[in-house]
């Protein structure tokens, strides 16, 4: 149901990076796992509203009031690498940086 | 004094705070040692500073962010992580005077049934040190049941906290989506995480649960629980009318029937009224979750790219493969294999027949509850179709793994709210027995467990000394 190709596919959509080996195992593994999924298809589900929440809840909005926020140097205390005032990444063009 | 502590519930324990009899800080320390003394793989951190309490210490799942402590919801691509802020549940906890005594290892991002996918290793039932706790929440499962936690909190998507409370012979309740904030939880599958209570008796879950419960603007799907919680009290179960489902399904081993059966005889002797119904399409709720819980999972996971946190893979020195070669070696098998379903299900040509239809899948599963709660009270099933299994029994096949989950997963998917208690022993093992209710009942499924708690009598609790 799920080919190599795919598997290539959809892990580059989520950015992950798979082994031989991961390539190897995913299309059975991902294949049963959907086969399972579609039995749901037995169900009669003309005219059924999707759940996209399960508590009826009106957004409440509340003031919009100016507070202090978290200090940004805590916020980059947990990066890998962080450099005037921001996170610092790799160039995304070419290796190096 | 203190080796006593072990025998005592938490409430107990804060009983003999509050008259003077130990010191908050005495029984922090001695749930300190218990919990450094684990053998079983429950816990990724214990605490150091004693902080002391008026009610015992709890026993919290590595997801909930803790400040200054590690919090990485037992993946390695968050290892070393100390969030600069606290959930509002563990700060609830706090200052309802109960500090947090460690942090329990649990499947990674709590995507399992078995604790096995924990990027630290897994936990041991302590029951029988060869079969699994149960999963997400087993380290929390575990600790209680072991006596190395006086009470723990966990979280549940599809059963995380009721499948180990029912393979390690505790309580543990999921409540109604939005009791609870989700705050500094670190998330799943948002539609369906709620955090809960772990604990040895109904009692001290609904003592948990009431400090846990509120409304928290931080979190703009969380309610609270209307009424609040009271301590359950009911004796008899006179007038309320339970409805069974379940028995009868495929994979149902005949001691966790029998002991299931033997509960509900007990039901009937407490005054309550017994009628079989039928979910006719929660047994759907596995294929509907599949799709909800990895398409909801791929969207909240994206965060984990070596920017902001965790380990960072750049050894290409390029963007996008430091993103990928960090996700790659950051993440898991099972973490993987559900961004994978997720991200396609999400994908382009097959958001609808995935993910819409299991939406409407959810729909129909709602329907099935509320048309079953105009006949009953409570809907009552075992929790877990088998006692404990071997560890490495169903690590080769997925599919089986998930189907662990069968009759937790309708619940969230409706959103409502169900208890696991221990009622019985199958080949040794504990058998749960799970109590749901409409949203929000929350105080009266604990009333009912409690009055049921009392009648089953378990004693099960395998304390290793």
């Amino acid at each position: 149901m799920i080919d190599r190709d795919q598997v290539l596919h959809v892990a580059r959509l989520a950015r992950i990076e798979l082994s031989e080996e991961e390539i190897a195992r995913m299309p059975p593994e991902l294949s049963k796992i959907l086969e399972h999924v579609e039995t749901m298809n037995e169900i009669d589900l003309e005219g059924v509203e999707p759940t996209s929440h399960v508590v009826d809840l009106v957004n409440v909005l509340r003031d919009d009031v100016p507070r202090p926020s978290m200090p940004r140097e805590r916020a980059l205390e947990q990066a890998p690498d962080s450099a005037d005032g921001g996170f610092r990444v790799p160039s995304p063009g070419g290796s190096g940086s | 004094m203190s080796d006593d502590l072990l025998d005592l519930t938490a409430a107990q324990q804060a009983q003999r705070i509050a008259a003077g009899e130990v010191s908050g800080e005495e029984v922090f320390d001695f749930w300190r040692e218990r919990a450094a003394a684990d053998e079983l793989g429950a816990y990724l951190w214990v605490a150091e500073e004693n902080r002391g309490g008026t009610l015992p210490p709890v026993a919290v799942k590595d997801l909930f962010c803790v400040e200054g402590v590690p919090s990485a919801a037992g993946s390695r691509i968050l290892e070393g992580y100390r969030p600069p802020y606290s959930a509002t549940t563990v700060r609830n906890l706090r200052a309802a005077g109960a500090q947090v005594l460690g942090k329990t290892n649990q499947d990674e991002f709590a995507m399992g049934s078995s604790t096995e996918n924990s990027g630290y290793g897994p936990v041991q039932n302590p029951w029988d040190r060869t079969r699994v706790p149960g999963g997400s929440s087993g380290g929390s499962a575990a600790a209680v049941a072991a006596g190395s936690a006086p009470w723990a909190i966990g979280t549940d998507t599809g059963g995380s906290i009721r499948q180990p409370a029912s393979l390690c012979g505790v309580v543990g309740m999921k409540p109604t989506y939005g009791a609870v904030s989700r705050y500094g939880m670190i998330a799943f599958a948002s539609s369906l995480d709620q955090c809960g209570p772990l604990t040895r008796d109904v009692t001290d879950a609904a003592i948990l649960l009431g400090h846990l419960q509120g409304r928290d603007p931080c979190d703009s799907t969380s309610l609270g629980i209307p009424e609040g919680v009271a301590l359950p009290s009911a004796e008899r179960l006179d007038g309320l009318r339970f409805g069974v489902w379940g028995l009868e399904e495929e994979g149902v081993e005949p001691g966790v029937a029998d002991a299931v059966r033997a509960t509900i005889a007990k039901l009937e002797e407490l005054g309550g009224a017994i009628k079989e119904i039928d979910l006719p399409n929660a047994r759907h709720g596995i294929a509907a979750y599949y799709v909800i819980a990895p398409a909801e999972a791929s969207a909240n996971l994206a965060r984990y790219d070596g920017v902001r946190y965790g380990p960072r893979d750049e050894a290409d020195g390029n963007l996008t493969s430091m993103y990928e070669r960090t996700r790659h070696d950051g993440f898991g098998d099972e973490v993987k294999r559900r961004i994978m379903i997720g991200t396609y299900a999400l994908s382009s040509g097959y958001y609808e027949a995935y993910y819409g239809t299991a939406q409407k899948v959810r729909t129909k599963i709602a329907r099935d509850f509320r048309a079953a709660f105009e006949q009953v009270d409570f809907v009552v099933t075992p929790t877990s179709a088998t006692v404990a299994f071997e560890l490495g029994a169903r690590t080769a096949d997925p599919l089986a793994m998930y189907l662990a989950d069968y009759f937790t997963v309708p619940m969230p998917l409706a959103g409502i709210p169900a208890i696991s208690i221990p009622c019985g022993l199958s080949e040794g093992l504990p058998v749960g027995f799970q109590i749901a209710g409409p949203a929000f009942s929350e105080p009266r499924i604990l009333d009912a467990a409690y009055a049921l708690e009392q009648a089953i009598g378990f004693e099960g609790v395998p304390v290793l000394r």
